[in-house]
């Protein structure tokens, strides 16, 4: 079994973007031509996230899932202003494999049943985004900008129990910076779950990955900015992964 | 023509999707005279095993069984392998197709389930739908029950146990991944599958 490496585009009115601690957004290129760049540089999957997700760009974000998935063949998730199970209808219908939900999940936790009992737990990843206040980690919501209170290793358990295929878990304080993955978060949340536990914010370099494959115990790892700006590429980083015996799908 | 079997289970479009990419001649049907009409037959499925029960409520399961006995080629993908096996322990009360011995079991608790991502194939010499396809090539995966190593096995991949990847007899043939997933080596399987 391997382990996977997940191309993330952050996309707003069409465009994919990347920014520093969910601010300072860049323009990284047409979220077709990055999934299908991803993809051909060996991506295990693609995550597509809506991160505006108002209702103008809903057409925008649909369309861009149809036609990224006529030509892409490797698992494609798509997150990003899913409230109710009509909305994630949708994006099955548009071409997603699996959705993510966020926000709406933790409003209402019976909405992750509800998608998993119609399309499967395996469709279904719910996102947590969460910051280190006080030595624990806290979710926040609304794109990182609502604190609610809660646990958010307590939030990956109860996001399990109630039918979900897999944890995304983000480190806000490590998102975009490229100084590698909290470790202590992701290990926390993966010896908390059954699930797959994939490990987001903070991507940088090859041996980021090894240590939170390694020290995380991730399932999968994440990461945008370093794949878009050229920094990493797939294939090397997969190459390096192979060589320091982490299991990856490699060649592919 | 190739008909996609839709019972209700999961989403049929990425099945679809990948044998438009291929330029085959694909619909997605419902209705057992189109299944019994059809060149070829894909049963896709993700989830729980108890959404067969849609097959044998609607007529389809007589559809499958009697056109995969009159030769007919017949491809299952995941759920849809899962039903050519005698059934799982998933959900007893339904009954598979029972062309393949044994049932589907969970996998031992000393690794997650669901077993979710990428794992290589061991392939067995002379199988028709993996022609072409290199030892320990990846492939997708997504499931919690696995079907049993069988005579007719001709690829397996190792998760806790080894477990059956693909099976062949005949007209008849399973995968326990997702070829629709899993990047040009799927899209292989699926063109052998169109080309038998």
């Amino acid at each position: 079994m391997t382990k996977r490496i997940i191309a993330c585009l952050d996309m707003d009115g069409g465009r994919v973007v990347k920014g520093v601690r969910f601010k300072n957004l860049r323009d990284a290129g047409d979220p077709v031509e990055c999934a299908t760049a991803h993809a051909r540089n060996g991506a295990d999957e693609i995550v597509l996230l809506d991160i505006t997700a108002t209702s103008g760009n809903r057409r925008t974000l649909l369309d861009a899932v149809r036609s990224t998935a006529r030509s892409l063949f490797v698992p494609f998730t798509v997150g990003g202003g899913i409230r109710q199970l009509d909305d994630a209808a949708v994006v099955f219908d548009a071409g997603a494999d699996k959705i993510a939900i966020n926000s709406a999940a933790v409003r209402d936790p019976t909405l992750i049943g509800r998608i998993a009992g119609r399309f499967g737990s395996q469709a279904v990843v719910v996102a947590i985004d969460a910051r280190k206040v006080d030595g624990s980690f806290e979710v926040f919501v609304a794109g990182g900008r609502v604190p609610t209170g809660r646990d958010a290793i307590q939030w990956a358990r109860e996001a399990a129990a109630c039918g979900a295929g897999e944890i995304l878990l983000t480190s806000m304080d490590r998102d975009g910076t490229q100084s590698g993955f909290d470790c202590q978060l992701v290990r926390a949340a993966a010896e908390a779950v059954s699930i797959p536990v994939i490990a987001s914010g903070g991507a940088g370099s090859a041996r980021d990955f090894i240590e939170v494959f390694r020290e995380g115990r991730a399932d999968a790892a994440l990461a945008a900015s370093i794949f878009h700006f050229g920094i990493e590429n797939i294939a090397q980083l997969k190459r390096e992964l192979h060589d320091a015996s982490v299991p990856v799908r490699w060649p592919c | 023509m190739i008909a996609i079997v839709d019972y209700g289970a999961g989403n049929l479009n990425s099945v679809k999707k990948a044998f438009d990419y291929l330029g085959a001649d694909v619909m997605v049907t419902d209705q057992p005279e189109a299944v019994a009409a059809a060149d070829k037959i894909v049963l896709p499925g993700v989830g729980h095993f108890s959404s067969l029960q849609a097959l044998n409520r609607t007529g389809l399961r007589e559809a499958l069984l009697q056109s995969t006995g009159a030769g007919k080629l017949f491809l299952g993908i995941c759920l849809g392998m899962q039903w050519l096996f005698d059934g799982s322990e998933e959900c007893t009360e339904i009954a598979g197709a029972g062309i393949f011995p044994g049932k589907c079991r969970q996998f031992p608790s000393s690794v997650k389930s669901p077993h979710v991502g990428w794992n290589s194939l061991v392939i067995q010499e002379g199988s028709r739908l993996l022609r072409g396809i290199a030892q320990e090539s990846f492939v997708y995966y997504t499931h919690s029950f696995h079907a049993p190593v069988v005579a007719e096995t001709t690829a397996a991949s190792e998760y806790g146990l080894r477990f059956a990847a693909a099976v062949e007899q005949g007209n008849i043939f399973g995968v326990q991944f997702h070829p629709e997933k899993s990047g040009d080596v799927g899209l292989s399987i699926l063109k052998n599958f169109c080309e038998v």
